[in-house]
Order: C-alpha cells, then structure tokens, then sequence
C-alpha cells in the first residue's frame, strides 16, 4: 500500500511541470497583454497613450521578456518562494488574492460534496433496490430535473424567492452588518445561513448524477452471483446490501472525487457569481478577461494541481476499497 | 440411532410451480414438479439449459428473485431434526427475508454454484466471507475459534497452506481453489442438504475430476443429502444414487441410477443416452435430439417433450399432461405410452 502511494507520488512530478506549462502557454494564447488592454480601457475613457509611453510599460512590467524567459522566472518564483507573481488587475501579490479564496472554495466544493453525497447515495441505493416502484419515478424525475436545470437559474429562483418570501437576503458570504465585524458566534451562524443555498445549488447538479450512477452501479451489482451466495448464507437483506453491493457499486463515485475542483470552476462560476461569492471562479474569470497573467495562470495552476491531487486521493481511497487495486490488478 | 424408510425424510418437494413474471410473458420455469430427497442420499438432476433445475435448486432455498420469480403452487418441505420426528417447514410458506428461513439456510442446506469466479465478493478475503457464515449461524463462537474451524474447513476441502490462504483474496486463487473455498463455505455449519447446481462447469476437466471426488468424499464424510444438479450425464451418474430427468420445467422420468441408465423409458431419457458417446459404444454415430426447445413463453399444452418426441401420438399426447405413474418400485416416468402396472 505504502509502495502504492509512493509510486503515485513520484508520477505526479513530471504531470505537474506539464500543466505548469500548459497553464502559461493556455495564459498567453490570446492576442495582447496586460498593456495592451490598459491601453485599450484609457483610449475607451478618451486618454491616448504614446507608443513610448506603452513600451515603457510593457518594460516596466516585464512583458517585453521572451515567453521561456518569462515562465522559467515564474516557475522559478513558485519553486524556490513560493511566489506566485504579480497581479496587475488588482495591484496586489497573488498569493494574497489566493489566500483569501482558495479556503472558501475549498470548503464550499467538499462539503457541496458531502451534501450531495449523503443525500444521493442513499436514494440510489432505494431506487436501485427498489426499481420501478413510485419513488424509484419520483427520485428519478428529481434527479433529472437536477441534473438538467442550470445551477445560476436556480440560483437566481431561490435567491428571488428566499428574499421576496422572508426578507433575508442570501446573497454573499455575510450580511452587511457582519462584513467587517470581529469573529462571533452571531457572525458564524450568519456565514452558515448564508452557505445553505450556494451548497445546495452547487450540490444539486452532482446529487442529481451521483443518483443515476448510484443506482445504475447498484442494479449491476444486485444480480451478481457472490449477492445471491451471500443471500443464501442467510445473511438479512440490509447487512447483506450494506457488506457486499453496495461497497462495489460506490467504487465508481469514489473515483470521481478528482473532478469537484474543476467542475466547480466551470460550471460554478455562474453560480458564484450570481450569488457574489467570492471563489476562485468568479477572480479567474476577471483575470483571464483583464489579461492578468500571472494570477490567472497561477489559479489555473493551483487548481489543476488540486485535482490532480484529488485523483490522487481518489485513487487511494478506492485501493484501500478494493483489495484488486491494492494488490495491482486481476491475477489470472 | 434407528432410520425406517418412512421416517428418514429430509425435503420433499410437491408439484412445486416457480413462474417468472416477465414483460414478455410468463415463463413457466418449474411447472409440477415433485421429488424427495432422504437423509444422506443423493439426488442428481439432469436437463437441457433452461429445462428449470437450476430454478428448481433456487425455489428450495427461496433464492430465486422474487419478483419476477413467483411461486405459484406446491410444498417444498423440509423435515427438521436428524432423527425425521422433527418439526416439518413448508419453505414456501416462509417470508423470504425473514428471520425463519434465514435460521434455516445454510444451516440446514447448503448450495455451491456454478461461477466460482463470482461466488465471492471481491472485497472481503474468503476466511472473512466463511467466518460471516460460521458466526451467523453458530453464535457462541469466539472470533478466534471461528477462525480456527474456517482453518480446519479449507484443509478438509485440499487447500494447500490453509493457515495463510484463509486471508487471500478471490482475485488471488485459481478458479479450482475458489470452488474449493466455496465448497468449505457450504460445509461451514453442518448442513443436511448440499445443493451443487453445475459446479464443474466453469472448471476445466482435471479439476472437475478432483472436486467431483471431493464432493462425494465429504458427502459421506459429514452425512449429507446431496442435490447434484448438471448436464453433464457422466458427472450426474457419478455422484447420484438416483436420477431425475427434467425438461421444460417439468420432470419427465426419475428412478434410482442404475435402473434409469440400463431401462431408460422415456423417449427424452432415451434421446438423451443416444446422445452421449459411451466407451463401450463401438463405430455407431451419436444421435442428437432432433429439433430445438420449444419457445419458453409458449409452452405445448400437453407433453411438453411432444414436438420433439419420436413417439409422439396426435390427439394424446398434445391433448394433456400425461401424468407421473410408477411403472416399477422407484421407477417413475411422465409418458402416455406406459401404464400404472
């Protein structure tokens, strides 16, 4: 097992210098820097700029380097600083900017996870034992309608309704009267109240999967021979369920664990940004459209890295699960 | 302990009906059939794919899926107590998840399958999933002593190095070792009734030899009643003290094993003796049985061997069932071409 892990480890060092520069060439592919979209925004409010005056900029904030240059300087940063350059956007360094997300989208993603989780792996092992009965529809007619609504629009229902119905608004992290205020307990329980819908909503298209694949892995397990043996042993049906199929079919989901951090980005961000909370999603969508390179590349790095690692943690998750993975694979 | 013929009675099985419920129809898969199987005797059941044995093995155990499985008529009772003064359960009477018939599997009978590869779940080692039986149905044991008797069942059963095999994985043993592992499962809380539903036919030929020895050996080893279900004539003979030739969902002839290999009397019985090559057989060519099973959802009315039987005989034999008469002490056949001596 540990000889597993540690040879999953060492793979991930040539993975990550790939993405690392795939992440700096994706950054540079459209046309123009941040210069130039400067430029672009003062000839928008009616200042015209010299081409002295722009190739001093572009000096000034090192752009003028050749591409190589310029990534080896930011490889280099990251490696031996931990530094993860400069954004222009917000005049700030990005790890500050970083700092301040990556926590709450951490923790918005895993526990959207969880939730949905624990509410669709139980009604997939319902539906599954209990195919084409009412609720098997009824779960099936909800988990499509979750997996076919997009997130934003239920965002924008339920943010319209919470508010127009109670008069609270669920929108941000905290109400205005806790933004700046000290930690409290008042504070916390005003953070939670506002996370409810965002988890949900960013749970709902997941929950909605996570039930069809469920049940679907399950019905396969259910006609299985080692379930009939385990029947006729005399085991109850619950214990049964519980020991053997179930522990199979939840294989494939563990195995998606990986993909949160990612989907949360693309899909998410709409939600994010509806509902103005301050992930990574909505500050990488600025970045790229401002051409602010550095902090776009570094969340498009820090991100792949994430999921990188979450395959990783998937992957040892499910060997821990199942003994064949464990021991490398089906000896014949 | 003192066994009369008519006390010794393990499970008797009365015009047992098993239909599948299915969208495209209903298949009559067990359709009357009737058989008893007595202490410590053995009981091979013979028939074409889908002929019904292995539904016939399932219902007794109440293993088969119900929905779309349904037992529709008869009585599978089982005669509790080794002495057959016991109590007598009707097993279809019982609620296939409850606690009764729960207590009584494995306990009582035991059944090894065809697929050794998938008998086992993945993911739990066999001394865990032969423990889980041992301790369900022996409680009492302590873990150590149930590890101790999961030990001594794979030494019985020719596992080589049992003390170590015990924490292998499924994945880690060879198919012949998985059945043997399955077979020390089955053994694992003493039953009376040992159910083998075609376990050679995914294994090649020497093993099938080997585990075929070792089924007899145990059978007379922990005094079991064996139900031997294959296709496989050679196999069947071997193990059987009597045979029961089933086709269609229902049985055609049944009589102890040398009778019904020596006096065949059914067409189908002896359609199928032509059908097998025999050692001692000279140059003659095998003759298969002409024709293809009749579709399941679309049974014939009367024989159900009729459109493909030789002697078939229009306006009786498609008229009705003929039924099951005792043309010799044991010998039972399903044809309207003999009479009730």
């Amino acid at each position: 097992m540990l000889a597993y892990i540690a040879r999953r480890i060492v793979t991930l060092i040539p993975i990550l210098f790939l993405i690392s520069i795939v992440s700096f060439i994706v950054i540079e592919l459209p046309p123009g820097d941040w210069v130039t979209f400067q430029i672009e925004s003062l000839r928008m409010s009616g200042i015209e700029l010299g081409q002295d005056e722009a190739d001093r900029l572009t000096r000034q904030y090192g752009l003028d380097k050749p591409l190589h240059e310029r990534y080896l300087r930011w490889i280099e940063n990251m490696l031996f600083y931990g530094n993860l350059g400069w954004s222009f956007q917000w005049n700030r360094p990005v790890n500050d900017l970083l700092a301040e997300r990556i926590p709450l989208t951490m923790a918005i993603s895993i526990a959207s996870l969880l939730l949905s989780w624990a509410i669709a792996i139980p009604i997939g092992i319902y539906s599954a034992t209990h195919q084409y009965s009412v609720w098997d529809y009824i779960f099936t007619f909800i988990g499509f309608i979750g997996l076919a609504t997009p997130g934003f629009l239920v965002a924008l229902v339920l943010a319209w309704l919470i508010f127009t119905t109670t008069g609270f608004s669920p929108l941000g992290l905290f109400s205005t009267q806790y933004v700046d205020a000290p930690w409290s307990w008042e504070k916390l329980v005003d953070m939670l109240k506002h996370l409810v819908l965002p988890l949900f909503i960013i749970g709902l298209s997941s929950t909605g999967t996570t039930i069809r694949v469920m049940r679907a892995n399950l019905l396969d397990e259910l006609k299985k021979q080692y379930v009939i043996t385990a029947r006729a042993k005399g085991l109850s049906e619950t214990k049964l369920l519980l020991k053997y199929p179930v522990r199979m079919a939840i294989n494939p989901i563990v195995s998606t664990v990986g993909w949160i951090l990612p989907g949360l980005v693309s899909g998410e961000v709409l939600v994010s940004i509806v509902l103005s909370i301050q992930t990574t999603g909505p500050l990488l969508l600025r970045a790229v459209l401002a051409q602010d390179m550095y902090l776009a590349g570094s969340i498009v790095m820090i991100l792949s890295t994430l999921t990188v690692i979450g395959t990783l943690l998937s992957d040892i998750l499910l060997a821990a699960l199942d003994p064949r993975i464990r021991y490398g694979g089906v000896k014949k | 302990m003192t066994t009369t013929p008519t006390n010794d009675k393990l499970i008797e099985v009365r015009d047992l009906r098993t239909y599948f419920y299915l969208y495209e129809g209903v298949v009559k898969a067990v359709d009357g059939v009737s058989f008893e199987i007595r202490q410590g005797r053995s009981l091979g059941v013979i028939g074409e794919s889908g002929c019904g044995k292995s539904v016939t093995a399932q219902s007794i155990m109440r293993i088969a899926p119900e929905p779309p499985a349904k037992h529709v008529g008869g009585e599978i009772l089982l005669h509790l107590g080794r002495d057959g003064n016991g109590e007598v359960v009707d097993m279809l009477k019982l609620d296939p998840h409850g606690d009764r018939i729960r207590a009584l599997r494995w306990k009582e009978i035991a059944m090894i399958f065809q697929e050794p590869m998938t008998s086992f779940s993945p993911l739990f080692t066999i001394g865990n999933q032969i423990g889980e039986a041992i301790q369900l149905h022996l409680p009492g044991l302590s873990k150590k002593q149930v590890r101790e008797r999961t030990i001594d069942l794979l030494g019985r059963v020719g596992i080589p190095q049992p003390k170590r095999l015990i924490d292998a994985y499924p994945h880690q043993l060879s198919g012949g070792m998985r059945q043997r592992a399955m077979i020390a499962m089955a053994l694992s809380c003493n039953p009376r009734l040992l159910i083998a539903d075609e376990p050679t036919t995914a294994l090649d030929v020497t093993i099938e030899a080997q585990i075929l020895e070792l089924i007899a050996t145990l059978q007379q080893e922990f005094n079991m009643a064996l139900m031997y279900i294959s296709h496989d004539l050679a196999v069947v003979s071997e193990m059987s003290d009597e045979i029961m030739v089933m086709y269609l969902g229902s049985v055609m002839e049944q009589a102890e094993t040398g009778e019904i290999f020596n006096n065949p009397l059914h067409p189908y019985t002896q359609a199928l003796w032509r059908s097998i090559p025999r050692i001692e057989g000279g140059q003659d060519r095998l003759v298969p049985i002409s024709g293809t099973l009749p579709s399941p959802y679309n049974l014939p009315k009367g024989c159900p061997f009729y459109t493909r039987c030789e002697h078939r005989m229009p306006g009786i034999c498609d008229a009705a069932r003929p039924p099951m008469i005792e043309v010799s002490p044991n010998h039972k056949v399903s044809c309207f071409l003999y009479k009730q001596e």
